[in-house]
Formats: C-alpha cells, sequence, structure tokens
C-alpha cells in the first residue's frame, strides 16, 4: 500500500466529489420533458422525430402499471431481437471473420445477459462474435438497459417527490432523453478519447503480423500474430458509462485494446461511478432535501472504502505460497496487468462491483481469498454502493426505507420517509425485493454446487471451488456480469440458469420498485414534525450503512465462511488443491 | 389488448429509432472521428521493421531466445484471438507448481545465484495473456543475458531499457514499466545500424 496509491485514491474521490453535482444538475434537466438543455438546438428535432414514429405522447404520464407495462414490453422485443441476430449473424453483414451463429442456449444466456444490463460472458468475444452482433445485438442493450435502469430509478424518485400523485412519468420519454441528451453525447467524447489511447475503432478483418522474433532468427513458435480489430472504443465507452461490462474481448478491460494506459484506467473507474453518483444530487435536488443526498453519496463513499481498503491490503500482501516459491514480496501480480499494479486493479474490482459493472481490468478469480471476499460481498449486498447507473438508486432506496422501518420500530412510531408514511405494503414490497435477490443467489448456488453439473464446471477445487459458483449466481443475480472465470459457463445447464438468475435479478426486482414508487406517489406528503426522523446526518447515515451491511452479512456470512474466509485460513497452511 | 398492442408497436418503433442512432450513427461518427484523428491507433497501433508488420505496439508478443526480452507468461501464449488469464485461484496446486517451475527457468535462463528473488511479474501470468510489459526490475535482471547473447557490453542494453521505460502517467498513474517488443525491436534497430 504505497504513497502512489493513496494519492491515485485521493484524486479519485476528489474528482468524483467534483462531478457528482454538475451531472445530478443536468440530470434533473434531461429527466423532466419540458426543461431545457444546452443540446437542444440539434436534439430537440430528433426527439420529437422519434416520438411521432413511435406513436408516444411525451406530455401523457403513465401510472406504474403502464410504465412497467412499456419496460416489459420494450425489453422483451430487445431480447428477441439480440437472440435472432446471436443465432442467424453468419448471415448478417460485418462478418469479416464469417463466425458461424451461436448455439440456442449461449444465445439465450446472452441475450437475457445484455437486456438485463449484466453482460455475463460465457462467449469469448474476439473469438465468437461479428462487429454486427457487437455492434447491434449487444451495443443497443448496453444504451438502452442503462436508459431503462435510470428511468426507473426517476420513476421512484417522482414517487417520494410528489403528493397524492397517480403517474410516475412516461417510459418512452424517459429512456429517448437518457438516451439522447446524456449517454449518447458522452459517449462520443469519450469513445474518441479511447482511441486517442490506443483503443481500437474500425471495422476490417484481423490483422495478421509476422511476429519480430522470427525476423530475428527464432524459429519457436506460430509463425503469424493475429491482431484482434472492431469498432472497439464505440463499444467500450457505453460499457463503462452505463454500467454494463461486457468486453468486445474475452478479457474485457484488461486487454490493450479496451484500456491500454494508466490514464484511460483511470477514466473507465470514474465513469463506472459518474452517473450513479450525480444521482445521489438528482434526488437531493427532487425531493428538496439536498442533505439527503449527500447523506447517501456519503454512506455509500463509506462502504466502497472498507471495500477497497481489504482488497488493497489483501492484494498488497499478496499470496504467502508464492513468495514462498522465491517471488520478490511485491504484492499478488497473478492475474493482473503491470501497467495497472496491484493498486489500479484493486480500485478497478472494488469499483466495478460496487456498481453493476462487471467490467475487468484483472481476473478475480486469481485474487487472494479476501482479495476477491471484497467483489463478491459487494455485488450481495446489492450494488448498492454507487450501485449500477440507476439501479444502484432504486437499490439504496429499498435500504433507506428499511432503514427508516428499523429506527421506527426502536423508537415505537410510525417510519415516515420525506413526510410519506411508510407502511406495510411499503415495506413488504422492499422486503420482496431483498428476498428475490438472496432466493435466486443462494437457491441457484447451493443446487449447483450439489449436482453434477454444477461441480463439472468448476476451474479450481476446494473452498475456492465453492466461490467460483457462489459468485457466478451473485454476479448474475445482481446483474453485476464479472465473473471468477475459471468456471466454464458455457455448458447448457450453466447457460440456462444463470439466464434465468439474471432474468429473474432484473424483473423481479424492477416490478417491487415501480410499484413502491405508485404507492409513494399516491400517499399525501406531510410536514415533518418533531417526531419525525431525520434522513440526514451522522446518526442517519451510520444507521443505512449499519442495515446494509447486516442484511447482506447475516445472509451471506455461512456461505461466505465456506468459500474465501476458511480459504484464507488454508492459503497459510500448506494445504493445496 | 388494445393497449396491449400499441405498446408492442411502440416498442418495435422504438427498437429502430433507438438502434439506428445507438448501433449506426454513434458507431460511425467515432470511427469518423477516430480515424481522422488518431488513425494509427484506431487501426491497431501496427509497428513495421523494415517494411514488415511485427506487432501492434500495446499487444505483448512471446519471445523465448536469449537475444530477446521475455514477456510475461500468459496463459493463451500470446494469441491474439485468445485473450484471458489462468483464471488459478491462489490455493491452486497448479498455480503454485507454475509459479516454482518459472522461477527455477528464470533463474538459470538469467544465471541468477540459486536464493535470488524472481520478479513478480516473471512468475505470474496477466490478466489478458497479451501483456506488452514487463517491470523495470525485470528488464535489468534480463540485460546482462541479452547483452552476452549479442555480444554487447550490458551497459549498452540497460541505456536501450531506461530509452523505453515508461513511468508513471503524470507522475501518479500507473506502474512503471518496458514495452516489451519496442525494446526487442530497438535492439534489434540498434544493432542493424551499429548504434
Amino acid at each position: 500500500m504505497n504513497i502512489y496509491g493513496w494519492v491515485q485514491l485521493g484524486v479519485f474521490l476528489g474528482v468524483l466529489a467534483a462531478l457528482t453535482k454538475p451531472v445530478g444538475l443536468y440530470l434533473v434537466r434531461v429527466l423532466d420533458p419540458r426543461a431545457k438543455t444546452f443540446l437542444d438546438s440539434v436534439l430537440k428535432p430528433v426527439e420529437e422525430g422519434i416520438y411521432q414514429l413511435c406513436g408516444v405522447d411525451s406530455r401523457h404520464e403513465q401510472n406504474w402499471k403502464q410504465y412497467a407495462l412499456s419496460l416489459g414490453m420494450f425489453s422483451v422485443v430487445g431480447m428477441l431481437l439480440t437472440y435472432a441476430i446471436l443465432r442467424l449473424q453468419y448471415y448478417l453483414p460485418l462478418n469479416p471473420q464469417h463466425f458461424a451463429g451461436m448455439s440456442p442456449d449461449l444465445a439465450f444466456n446472452t441475450a437475457a445477459s445484455f437486456t438485463t444490463n449484466t453482460n455475463w460472458q460465457n462467449y469469448g468475444g474476439e473469438s465468437t462474435l461479428s462487429y454486427f452482433s457487437q455492434m447491434v445485438g449487444l451495443t443497443f442493450h448496453n444504451f438502452v438497459s442503462a436508459a431503462a435502469g435510470i428511468a426507473i430509478a426517476a420513476a421512484l424518485v417522482r414517487g417520494v417527490a410528489r403528493s397524492t400523485a397517480v403517474t410516475v412519468g412516461n417510459f418512452w420519454s424517459d429512456i429517448v432523453r437518457v438516451t439522447l441528451y446524456l449517454l449518447g453525447p458522452i459517449c462520443i467524447v469519450y469513445a474518441v478519447f479511447l482511441v486517442s489511447q490506443g483503443v481500437v475503432e474500425n471495422f476490417g478483418a484481423y490483422t495478421k503480423v509476422t511476429p519480430l522474433k522470427l525476423l530475428g532468427g527464432e524459429q519457436e513458435g506460430a509463425a503469424t500474430q493475429v491482431i484482434p480489430q472492431g469498432p472497439i472504443a464505440s463499444q467500450e465507452a457505453i460499457k463503462m458509462l452505463g454500467t454494463n461490462g461486457g468486453g468486445f474481448t474475452g478479457a474485457n478491460s484488461s486487454h490493450p485494446f479496451e484500456n491500454p494506459t494508466p490514464l484511460s484506467n483511470f477514466i473507465e473507474i470514474l465513469s463506472i461511478f459518474l452517473i450513479p453518483s450525480g444521482l445521489t444530487y438528482y434526488l437531493g435536488r427532487m425531493v428538496n432535501n439536498q442533505r439527503h443526498g449527500w447523506t447517501v453519496w456519503l454512506a455509500m463513499t463509506t462502504l466502497f472504502l472498507l471495500g477497497l481498503l481489504v482488497c488493497w491490503y489483501s492484494e498488497s500482501s499478496g499470496n504467502p505460497r508464492i513468495t514462498a516459491a522465491g517471488v520478490a514480496a511485491t504484492g499478488n501480480l497473478e492475474g493482473k496487468e503491470a501497467r495497472f499494479g496491484v493498486f489500479g486493479s484493486a480500485l478497478f474490482a472494488t469499483v466495478t462491483t460496487d456498481a453493476s459493472c462487471g467490467a475487468v481490468n484483472s481476473m478475480h478469480d486469481s485474487f487472494t481469498p479476501l482479495g476477491g471476499l471484497v467483489p463478491l460481498l459487494n455485488i450481495q449486498l446489492g450494488e448498492v454502493i454507487f450501485g449500477g447507473v440507476g439501479a444502484g438508486l432504486y437499490g439504496v432506496l429499498i435500504f433507506v426505507i428499511l432503514t427508516v422501518f428499523l429506527a421506527g420500530l426502536m423508537v415505537g412510531r410510525t417510519p415516515e420517509y420525506l413526510g410519506k408514511k411508510i407502511e406495510s405494503y411499503d415495506v413488504k414490497l422492499a422486503v420482496l425485493y431483498v428476498l428475490a435477490g438472496v432466493l435466486s443467489i443462494l437457491g441457484f448456488a447451493a443446487w449447483a454446487s450439489v449436482s453434477d453439473w454444477g461441480v463439472s464446471g468448476l476451474g479450481n477445487r476446494g473452498p475456492h471451488g465453492l466461490s467460483e459458483i457462489l459468485y457466478a449466481f451473485s454476479s448474475t443475480t445482481g446483474n453485476n456480469g464479472s465473473a471468477f472465470a475459471g468456471l466454464s459457463g458455457n455448458t447448457s445447464m450453466y447457460n440456462t440458469t444463470l439466464a434465468i438468475a439474471m432474468l429473474a435479478g432484473r424483473f423481479l426486482m424492477i416490478v417491487p420498485v415501480l410499484a413502491l414508487a405508485g404507492s409513494l406517489a399516491r400517499k399525501k406528503q406531510i410536514a415533518p414534525g418533531r417526531g419525525s426522523f431525520p434522513v440526514t446526518g451522522f446518526t442517519f447515515g451510520i444507521l443505512l450503512v449499519g442495515t446494509i451491511l447486516i442484511v447482506g452479512a447475516l445472509t451471506f456470512f455461512p456461505a461466505l465462511a465456506l468459500g474465501p474466509i476458511v480459504e484464507h485460513f488454508i492459503m497459510h497452511t500448506p494445504v493445496a488443491y | 389488448m388494445q393497449t396491449f398492442l400499441k405498446e408492442l408497436r411502440s416498442a418495435l418503433a422504438m427498437t429502430v429509432a433507438l438502434g439506428v442512432i445507438v448501433c449506426g450513427v454513434y458507431p460511425i461518427l467515432v470511427y469518423t472521428m477516430g480515424q481522422a484523428f488518431f488513425p494509427g491507433k484506431a487501426n491497431g497501433s501496427i509497428i513495421y521493421h523494415n517494411g514488415t508488420a511485427v506487432g501492434s505496439s500495446l499487444l505483448g508478443q512471446a519471445f523465448n531466445g536469449p537475444r530477446y526480452f521475455h514477456p510475461r507468461p500468459s496463459a493463451g501464449g500470446y494469441d491474439g484471438t485468445a485473450s484471458g488469464g489462468t483464471n488459478l485461484g491462489p490455493t491452486s496446486k497448479d498455480l503454485i507448481e507454475k509459479v516454482q517451475e518459472r522461477v527455477e527457468r528464470y533463474r538459470e535462463t538469467n544465471s541468477l545465484a540459486a536464493g535470488e528473488l524472481v520478479p513478480a511479474d516473471a512468475a505470474t501470468a496477466s490478466a489478458s495473456g497479451l501483456d506488452p510489459h514487463i517491470s523495470v526490475e525485470n528488464a535489468i535482471l534480463q540485460a546482462p543475458r541479452v547483452a552476452k547473447a549479442r555480444g554487447w557490453d550490458t551497459n549498452g542494453v540497460i541505456a536501450v531499457i531506461q530509452q523505453h521505460t515508461e513511468g508513471r502517467t503524470l507522475g501518479l498513474l500507473g506502474e512503471p514499466r518496458v514495452n516489451v517488443l519496442l525494446v526487442n525491436l530497438a535492439l534489434d534497430e540498434k544493432e542493424k545500424t551499429g548504434k
């Protein structure tokens, strides 16, 4: 844990904090169809044109059920489209490597993966997918699933902010505006920056080169090296900004063509947190309580720092088994890139799992046990530490509601949140949200770990094998998409169960959120009285952090004890698997 | 039913409309600007030696002989289309044995003393399997072997390493490192032009 790491961490937090307010203020404008933005002169005609083409009246607001129906319909259409493209890619354009169509179960898994903003990769991108599949089949969802996440968060915030209202916004207008005014413009600038760092952007066939050593007289090894090409930069930008995480290549953001320099690494990490962080400011602004927004931001930052420090410390301490073999004790570099080093990898791993991004610049499977525990636990806590775009905010609001409920129980008063009484129906929805995730993770992981189909896919034995299974179902249910990638997930059983976990983790959680939005919107706003529990300040922050940690720890501690925790102790003995 | 159909129609039209923008207009804009401003980088940072394309300055390559610096171990053997790591966990027997083997081979190849510590990046596989860099310590330890094979003075090789050492970006981000392909190319060119 050297000084360079500490300074990088300071710079990272400073930049993130400084960007939170401007991004939040811009979000307020983007998510209000009547507000003006500085891009109106170019984009307003496009926006209106889309509404006309789609038969959408953007001024007509929807109640929560209509909102959910639009979202569901849009997701089904998008998922079927991607499934069809992946199956038929051989017959479609932009396939210079002539890749064949995907198998049905892998195509189902991949379509579910991208529709749900998960981007779990059971395929190797550069060896399986045509440029058309990448650009249209996958990048389409990178944009719209991110936009949908932000839309749902906005619907929930409107529910909190409005008094005795029926509607929560218009889904179509929300996704169009988020895509056009927020994601698109940032991505254009961002992608060109990535090209400037070395990320490729072209439609040519892969380049064959003659390795230098052959010219120098060495005979051993392959006579050519194939350099992959493709429209990588345009996909990379939205993959990070939209907290999607599905890489163009199998190695994801560790691949030098996706993440070539330490500067691109820093910006990629920052871009994961950019919108989720801005959304906390949006929350404060919309509910007229900016301190509440900042309290949530600080609670998230606290949890982020806790995880990062454990991960960084553990990776810096390294693996005693490796140092015993005569290797310099400069931290665990297995599965890490030399240009990023231990800190650049630990920061990326923590951030990508705090959020539901799931891009990786190092192989989490090869982390030390406690270093790997952090990403796993981050996902299991519900990805509410900044979280996915939109998903992080609505996730943390579920925990806010549980927190005021618990606080209400402790002092014996009816819990209320920003002037809204939290009643039994609301708490049931919040618990439903939490339980849906838990059941999917633990249920599927338990099934896989006692079944032949589950165990035969393992890349590592011993407790680490359990960690691989647990990570797979946590990541898919949490719509994260990173992996302990030693697990061979490309089998029909894994493809199917992981796809179901992804769909459950997205849609079984979105419906309670939208129902909650509808329920809160209907309630009358009451002025805060002397007995109201404040949702700002130190006490509330600690309670929120405590609730998130306790719910997560109570649920997952037994499983974690059998996986990474016991492995940590085994690592210090001579036992190996 | 009527709302259902109306929503379906909106969903289909919206998929087409947004699809054209984010899958058509957006990548074409990025492509055009990338090709205009950074043509070399947008096409894979390909480098040439005597007119032959010999690699990408961003992707590592396998080197085994004594005249060249050796890259880090790679899970995919520096195959450009099979990126990825070993994904071996910290208590994996396979990992521990591989590391022991690499340490022995590294000491032997570079004539190190029996107990001398081997740099961590030389004993462990990278994440991408295409890591173009090694640590500066790793390069310095290989320098005497490369110098001997080429009949050079070790200081001459170290000078080439120093020319090709990339520091932390802005003095802060990332780790100091040496690009193996570029440093090997520089050695060959220096040899050809007689310094």
